[in-house]
């Protein structure tokens, strides 16, 4: 850290990296401060990345450890690629947020106690004994005190606002705060309240006064020893960025690969967390010629999908591990009746109900392999909240070139994630229009073209009458038949079509080590965890190479000569293992090793990097 | 259309595969000449199924059609019509396709409005796993799954759909070819969901279980054609009448009869009827319950389409993307 002077009497310090995580209770508003920084942050251009941790219960009893709500982000003036394993800085709203979080700060870190929830009540409901603040549990970390309810309190005495609604602007005061020791502008958060609360004026300036209540505090309170600042990003590659998360991400590349592929869509879907938001996303793109239905439930959302698809629509159904649970027998009518369509599995923490608000890649077998029948059906995985749009697009192509559902996994983590995203040059994106079917002479539903797709004919076109369904069908004539040599080519015709897309795909690049002792292959939401590994131990002289899936099923080509270039290959993966297993059933002179950590949290870089280590040290 | 449509130009290819003697058939032609005299070209039809003996039909419809899964039609079809307001959706659905798995889609669907057309066929048992107790089965059916009778109490499904907010309900008997037409061409009049429950008789599992209100013999003694406006007076020869007293329905001369209405701003009435079923000394309804008008969901769904894009003009690709607050790099 290199330390310059600024103006007021604190010295500035220059610091690379910072991990921040805001806890409090559920009804604290952490979420929406932590997005807030956030926002701040990638407007002064640096690189960041966010982890939302927030409870499935809407409002767990105020102060306990189960209402605790947390949001992470780190940002950077070095391009980064994941939240952080652990936290610089704490901010504690309660004794039950510093209880749940402390344990993971780095050592040394700083911690922003609110010590107005620290009272006897506070800690009984934190099922605390002693206070942490003065029980030592907290030596080795720096510790600032601040009664933020009082000085909250103090800020809008003159507000009018009663006691009740001065306490809800807590988390202003707290960012506020936050802003000054890290040398953010408030103008974004400015205006974003005064949006917000356009018809009730007076609690966006409340807000707006608690902040810069927050703010001054630490230049007149001397709180703090000095301030930090966090350069731009000289790193990202040069473009026009935003700030996003994402399930807006995916919403946002379903339009567009509908757009590319000339069609509308229809999103049939049933609330799910951490799934809704890009039913909520979408409802929102009316404008665009997006159609979005809150069915009844998950079976009757995918099939409004199929049944739009039928109708020549882009279908498209988003979900989470328990509705895929619940869509499996629509998903084999679709590729039974050969529609396209595309199907979001945000992946949470299972088996059953499991943890709704957490992330893991557990839904990889099911993926792939949880339907009756031979059943094949394209499985594709976003590694970042950037890649999710682009995965979002890819869906869309391939549905539709293949005429077949197409499965897009995404996670918890992805979801609620944000990053600074690259945005893309929307003209430069190939299109894959689809034509329908038109001519009535030769017309035959069950025939298939150079792709092995067969031709779309949507209803209320003249002369196409024709009938699908899930019973076997006749090759062309798209009949019912139960001949055994039909079933047979038919089981045939559907696999190698899927298998097809292999031509469509690029082989993965690897990152890193171009061959040697160990290859580290992942899939989906664990990219960043790997890159950072993998450049941590750069930094240590120690060498691996890079994969990640992306095509998930069929695989792309290539792999198997990527592979012979290494000793072993390494798959970490937020599961027992999943995608280690399927890939040894695949490639079986291959030694794959697995790392499976199933703690409803995004893998950790040092872990990643210390599991290497020791297996390069072998 | 130049040339006016007959029977023969709504069927397909495919040879019809029911039992002979099955009460499909009947509806099926009765379908295919509403078809016809409807008027509506083939390829704006599309017949949507589930599963069960009656969720072949699509097949045998020189129409668009699919044949979906168990209970979901009325989902598929949603999705559908949704996509495609034009097409004239007909959903054709048995007694426990409808109202044992897709119980929860044939409620919404109803609730919703689509305007769709839904023929239930009725036959009080599973026919295409041979003969099991079905939710329209009365208590104490024996079959291999209940050999002692079954406990359930049945689904009455007309009940049910008025339970449900449908606008249209009606019911009418496979046998009963001049009825059955005069009530599929007022379900497609109707704008709005209309369901039609159809008493269709399987002669090998459950041969005979309306016969003691639909054989030819005893049914206008036992029926009463609800018709909405007239008198209801039944009878082989109009001797008999219904009328309220109270809360209940009874017997009265023909000319006490009450005028039966089905667009009474209540279900009431429609209910009250829907519970005459089985009720020895009184006739069973057949003909229309209900008719009203309601808001049609997929008007809605779309106009909210059109009302957003004449609001905010159509989406570009380009300002989705580069939206909110943006920042550039340059290096
Ligand atoms: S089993 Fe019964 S309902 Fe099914 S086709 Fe035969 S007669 Fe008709």
């Amino acid at each position: 850290m290199t330390t310059t002077t600024q103006s007021g009497e604190l010295p500035l310090e220059l610091a690379e990296t910072v991990v921040i995580r805001f806890a409090g209770d559920s009804g604290d508003g952490m979420q929406l401060t932590g997005n807030q920084f956030t926002t701040s942050s990638a407007l002064v251009g640096n690189d960041l990345a966010t982890l939302p941790d927030y409870p499935a219960e809407i409002r767990a009893p105020a102060g306990t450890r189960a209402g605790v709500s947390g949001f992470q982000l780190a940002f950077s003036s070095r391009d980064i690629h994941t939240p952080g394993d652990s936290p610089d800085v704490l901010v504690a709203m309660n004794a039950a947020a510093l209880a749940v979080n402390y344990k993971q700060l780095k050592p040394g870190g700083l911690i922003i106690a609110n010590t107005g929830n620290f009272g006897e009540k506070d800690l009984e409901k934190a099922q605390l004994k002693t206070n942490p603040l003065a029980d030592g549990s907290l030596d080795g970390f720096r510790v600032i005190e601040i009664d933020i309810n009082k000085r909250v309190a103090e800020a809008l005495k003159d507000s009018g606002l009663n006691a009740k609604e001065v306490q809800r602007c807590k988390n202003f005061y707290t960012l506020g705060l936050l802003y000054w020791l890290y040398s953010r502008p408030m103008d974004v958060t400015e205006k974003w309240l005064r949006d917000k609360f356009g018809k009730r004026p007076e609690l966006a300036e409340a807000n707006i006064t608690a902040m810069k209540a927050g703010y001054n505090a630490g230049d007149i309170h001397q709180l703090f020893q000095g301030r930090y600042d966090v350069k731009k990003c000289q790193e990202l590659p040069n473009g026009t960025y935003r700030n996003i998360m994402g399930n807006p991400a995916v919403g946002l590349g379903l339009i567009a690969g509908a757009e590319l592929a000339g069609l509308e869509i229809v999103l049939g879907s049933y609330p799910i967390t951490p799934a809704t938001t890009i039913l909520e996303t979408l409802a929102a793109y009316k404008h665009y010629g997006v159609t979005t239905i809150q069915m009844e439930d998950e079976i009757a959302a995918i099939c409004a999908a199929i049944g739009a698809s039928f109708a020549g629509k882009l279908g498209v159904t988003t979900t989470s591990g328990p509705g895929m649970a619940l869509k499996t027998e629509a998903m084999g009518l679709a590729l039974m009746t050969e529609l396209p369509l595309v199907i979001v599995n945000v992946q949470r923490g299972g088996p059953s109900t499991g943890l709704p608000t957490k992330t893991e890649q557990a839904d990889l077998n099911q993926a792939i392999f949880g339907r009756n029948g031979e059943s094949p059906i394209p499985v594709l995985a976003c590694a970042t909240v950037g890649d999710a749009f682009e995965c979002a697009v890819e869906a869309c192509r391939i549905a539709v070139e293949y005429m077949t559902p197409v499965i897009l996994l995404t996670d918890g983590f992805i979801a609620n994630g944000a990053e600074p995203w690259k945005l893309p040059d929307i003209d430069a994106l190939p299109r894959f229009e689809v034509k329908f079917a038109q001519d009535k002479d030769g017309f035959l539903p069950y025939s298939r073209d150079e792709k092995g797709a067969r031709p779309w004919a949507k209803p209320g076109t003249p002369g196409l009458q024709h009938r699908i369904g899930g019973l076997e069908k006749a090759h062309l004539t798209g009949n019912v038949s139960y001949d055994p040599d039909n079933h047979e080519f038919m089981i045939h015709a559907r696999l190698e079509k899927v298998m097809g897309i292999r031509e469509s795909i690029p082989t993965p690049k690897v990152e890193g080590a171009q061959n040697g002792k160990l290859l580290v292959l992942g899939w989906g939401s664990t990219y960043g965890a790997i890159t950072e590994a993998r450049e941590q131990l750069h930094r240590k002289g120690i060498e691996f190479g890079q994969m990640h899936l992306r095509h998930l099923y069929p695989l792309p080509k290539g792999l198997a000569e990527i592979f012979a270039r290494y000793d072993r290959v390494l798959v970490p993966e937020i599961n027992l293992g999943q995608l280690a297993r399927y890939m040894r059933g695949e490639f079986q002179n291959v030694e794959f090793l697995s790392y499976g950590r199933t703690l409803g949290l995004p893998l950790r870089a040092h872990e990643i990097a210390a599991k290497i280590e020791t297996l390069l040290e072998q | 259309m130049t040339d006016t449509l007959t029977k023969k130009d709504f069927k397909s290819d495919q040879e019809v595969r029911w039992c002979p003697g099955c009460g499909d058939y009947a509806i099926l032609n009765a379908v295919q000449q509403a078809c016809a005299t409807i008027g509506k070209p083939q390829h704006e039809v599309a017949f949507v199924s589930g599963i069960g003996c009656s969720s072949r039909f699509p097949y045998y419809m020189n129409t668009y059609g699919f044949h979906t899964i168990h209970g979901r039609a009325p989902a598929i079809a949603t999705g559908l019509k949704t996509a495609n307001p034009a097409l004239s959706v007909w959903i054709i659905t048995g007694d426990g396709d409808a109202l044992s798995i897709g119980g929860n889609h044939l409620a919404h669907i109803l609730r919703r409005n689509l305007d769709v057309n839904i023929l239930l066929f009725n036959n009080e048992i599973y026919g295409l796993t041979k003969g099991q107790y079905s939710p329209t089965s009365p208590a104490g059916t024996r079959t291999k799954t209940s050999p002692m009778g079954s406990i359930d109490r049945p689904f009455n499904p007309i009940s049910f759909a008025l339970g449900c907010g449908a606008t249209f309900v009606a019911r009418t008997i496979d046998t009963h070819l001049k009825h059955m037409a005069g009530v599929l061409e007022a379900a497609a009049a109707h704008k709005g969901t209309s369901f039609i429950e159809i008493y269709q008789n399987c002669v090998i599992f459950n041969d005979g279980a309306f016969d003691d209100v639909a054989d030819k013999k005893v049914r206008d003694d036992r029926t009463i054609d609800l018709e909405p406006g007239q008198k209801m007076i039944y009878g082989k020869d109009g001797d008999k009448g219904l009328k309220t007293e109270g809360f209940s329905m009874v017997r009265c001369a023909p000319e006490e009869a009450s005028t039966w209405t089905a667009a009474s701003p209540y279900g009431a009435p429609a209910f009250l009827m829907s519970g005459l079923d089985h009720d020895p000394e009184m006739p069973n309804p057949i003909g229309i319950f209900r008719s009203v008008d309601a808001p049609i969901f997929e008007d809605g769904v779309n106009g909210q389409v059109s009302a957003a894009i004449e609001k905010k003009g159509r989406g570009k690709l380009k300002d989705l993307i580069y939206a909110g607050e943006t920042w550039d790099i340059n290096s």
